[in-house]
């Protein structure tokens, strides 16, 4: 019989540390490889949390070290929540969320639904639509100020051509009104194939064979849409949601480079915030206790959401 | 013989470059990323054979400088040796420590601050202010100004149709009513198959743009920052009714006279503007002024200069802007430092330094009597440094900062609320911060 890979390992092992090895029961084997990841983990995420936590309750500002650091209680949360720029913050992240997951759920949802099928040109076209995604924010937000531009912008020249509303006359970036649609769009455009990548895994993890026998029992293809392919995909596209909804909440450098949180504070997200907060006006103890409310709530919905989404996959 | 003589001529070179190793060292230079910079690193190549120290430098864009540049003294980096700092960093710089101070040193080398503009002075160098405490050289002497199309304003037809309009020459505006009035006039206007807009003002929401195009009105509008018989008492002055009155004016030029999409413009887009023939008038720091005499589409004559109108009671400021050069305390080169300070103070330097195309604050260049012919913005550059006020250099200088980019920004260019609100909240706003740093 032939050698096992474990056989050959443990006979190439040297025999002072077999002999040592050999004295260990497999919890402390155990413990002997996890404990390093355990140990960075610690240092890296854990102890950084609770140290926010703990500087969330000071005045503390990091530009000055050598100031006396006062504990102030809970009146950094206080400010916060009681603050109307924070909730307006709050406001601008929650429509610029809904409505960017909204679009690339249904556009990336379409889009792999009409790629899932066998066309001439069909992986070249699956990688053109997955381009986007592949560049750099910076990049993408800088040619979509161009492409907004009022005189110059494809974009208000492509709404003048089906519209007919003058380029000229609107200014994406600069109206209030239509600046929090304008990074919608933009992010839209760009990670909607990440949507659809994840949702083509999904309409292709499933059997031919199901719908072959819908197909037998003359299921109309409105009903196997519906009673099938919704339901098999759903998980995939929670998943999708749960990807993105992370990362919008935490959406900054698309939105720096389009709008700079403006016109006025429309478009200032709350990550947008924080980082002025925490690295311009140095109030340490202040965005510490902001971190926290964000990570709370973030931590909170995810908690929700994974729930639903397990509920999802055990039906 | 002659492998003795080769011998010591090897020694004598190799005492020679291990001398001059240890004297030599490598400086780091940190300022914004913009066409000065560049004249200075020319600039710098006669420091370097002079001394045998070697220049680097590290030059961010003007919308990220103050927020890498801070950082970077507020962590106590090495990365910077020289530090040619905004004017508002002087506060900051000195009371936590960044910038070492400079008294001793100017006495020591018959460095005398008298023989710099006083505006510059007052501006760069001083902390507290008022008070002879010097914390850098002034370096680059800068103020808002505006630009105007000469070649526009010198046709016949537009002449005679203004003329008709307003009852008036079209002139360069000397009141901020005048300006109003030209910039409406031009607004929409085809001239040469184009359609051209009135003016280019500063919009910019991330950094500091709108706050510094918003006050380089506001001063002449009668704001204040402080009573002056009570400092950091702000009720009444920073919102005064002509402070309230200046800002419906910023919005209503806004409104009226600016390029479509202008809802985020600082320094760089109000150049494009200019230069690409999009509008009449265009307010920008005079650094730019160089650059628009060699441009092909507007120097060569086509640009006129102009000192900030007045306010409608005649009175007449103007934003300061430029920098001093600090020693970074941080550095371990201090002396290498302090030697290109000494360098760059010496009058034939500025004299070069301003033929280069660097707005020098020396006395000696500025109030020479070819000074004022020397460039067609000369001129105009020194009636706008005698008229200059400055923003906040308080170490809270960027909380200061952030609070009237937001309340400005929501009010001229978001539409929200009244003027009278946004100039109320900045008193709030403005409080909270001296509440927090302890001064008030």
């Amino acid at each position: 019989m032939a050698d096992s890979a474990i056989d050959r390992l443990a006979r190439a092992t040297p025999s002072s540390l077999a002999r040592r090895v050999r004295g260990l029961s497999d919890r402390a084997i155990a413990w002997v490889f996890v404990t390093p990841t355990i140990l960075l983990l610690l240092a890296i995420n854990i102890f950084p949390l609770i140290w926010t936590v703990r500087l969330s309750f000071t005045n503390f500002a990091a530009n000055k070290p050598n100031a006396e650091v006062k504990w102030v209680g809970l009146r950094n949360y206080t400010r916060i929540l009681t603050d109307p720029d924070i909730w307006q913050t709050m406001q601008a992240t929650a429509h610029f969320l809904f409505w960017t997951l909204l679009f690339q759920v249904v556009i990336g949802f379409s889009l792999a639904w009409l790629i899932n099928r066998k066309f001439r040109g069909n992986d070249l076209l699956t990688t053109l639509i997955v381009l986007p995604m592949m560049l750099s924010p910076a990049v993408v937000g800088n040619f979509w100020t161009f492409l907004y531009e009022p005189q110059i912008g494809l974009f208000n020249y492509a709404v003048e051509f089906f519209t007919g509303i003058p380029a000229s006359s609107f200014s994406m970036l600069g109206s209030v009104t239509l600046a929090p649609w304008s990074i919608v769009i933009a992010d839209t455009w760009m990670w909607t194939p990440f949507v659809m990548l994840i949702c083509l895994a999904g309409l292709r993890s499933i059997p031919d064979y199901i719908y072959e026998a819908a197909e037998v029992d003359r299921a109309s293809k409105w009903r196997q849409f519906w009673t099938m392919t919704v339901p098999m995909v759903l998980p995939f596209l929670m998943l999708a949601v749960l990807f993105r909804g992370i990362e919008n909440f935490k959406m900054f450098d698309l939105v720096v480079q389009l709008t700079g949180g403006g016109p006025g504070s429309t478009t200032l997200l709350t990550s947008i915030e924080l980082k002025r907060e925490a690295f311009e006006k140095w109030r340490t103890g202040y965005s510490s206790a902001y971190a926290i409310i964000l990570f709370v709530t973030v931590f909170g919905l995810a908690s929700i959401y994974v729930k639903a989404l397990n509920k999802v996959k055990e039906r | 013989m002659k492998s003795h003589y080769l011998a010591a001529t090897a020694a004598a070179c190799l005492t020679l470059s291990m001398t001059q190793g240890a004297q030599a060292e490598d400086l780091t230079l940190c300022w914004a990323a913009w066409d000065p910079a560049n004249a200075l690193v020319e600039l710098s190549k006669e420091f370097e054979a002079q001394s045998g120290h070697k220049m680097s430098f590290e030059f961010v864009p003007w919308t990220n400088f103050a927020d890498r540049m801070l950082n970077e003294l507020n962590s106590g980096g090495k990365l910077c040796d020289l530090m040619i700092g905004d004017s508002q960093w002087i506060g900051a710089g000195a009371e936590s420590g960044h910038y070492i101070k400079l008294n001793d040193f100017f006495d020591a080398n018959g460095i005398s601050m008298s023989d710099f503009v006083p505006a510059t002075v007052t501006g760069y160098s001083e902390w507290p202010k008022g008070t002879p405490n010097y914390w850098a050289l002034p370096a680059f002497g800068d103020v808002v100004g505006w630009t105007y199309r000469k070649d526009w304003f010198a046709r016949p037809e537009l002449q005679a149709e203004f003329k008709e309009k307003y009852g008036r020459d079209l002139t360069p505006p000397a009141t901020f009513a005048e300006l109003k009035e030209v910039a409406e006039f031009f607004q929409g206007r085809e001239i040469d198959g184009k359609t051209v807009y009135g003016a280019s003002i500063y919009t910019e929401r991330g950094s500091e743009g709108i706050t510094m195009g918003v006050m380089d009105v506001l001063y002449s509008f009668g704001f204040k920052y402080d009573n002056p018989d009570k400092p950091y008492d702000m009720e009444g002055f920073v919102n005064s009714p002509g402070a309230v009155e200046g800002l419906e004016f910023y919005k209503a030029l806004y409104d009226c006279c600016t390029p479509p999409g202008a809802s985020n413009s600082y320094m760089g887009e109000g150049i494009d503007a200019y230069k690409s023939g999009q509008v009449a008038l265009q307010m920008n720091f005079a650094f730019t002024w160089p650059g628009f005499e060699v441009d092909p589409n507007v120097g060569g004559g086509k640009t006129g200069y102009l000192v900030n109108p007045a306010g409608p009671t005649g009175e007449r400021f103007a934003q300061l802007g430029g920098q001093g050069i600090s020693v970074v305390s941080y550095s371990e080169k201090q002396d290498a430092a302090l030697e290109y300070i000494k360098w760059f103070a010496q009058p034939e330097v500025q004299q070069k330094w301003w033929s280069m195309g660097g707005f020098s604050a020396l006395r000696s260049v500025v109030e020479d009597p070819a000074f004022a012919a020397s460039q067609p913005y000369a001129q105009t550059y020194l009636d706008s440094m005698a008229i200059v006020k400055d923003f906040w250099a308080e170490p809270a200088y960027a909380s200061l900062l952030q609070a009237s980019q937001k309340r400005f920004h929501d009010y001229v260019v978001a539409g929200q609320g009244t003027a009278k609100e946004a100039l109320d909240g900045l008193v709030q706003d403005w409080t909270e911060v001296f509440q927090d740093e302890g001064k008030l």
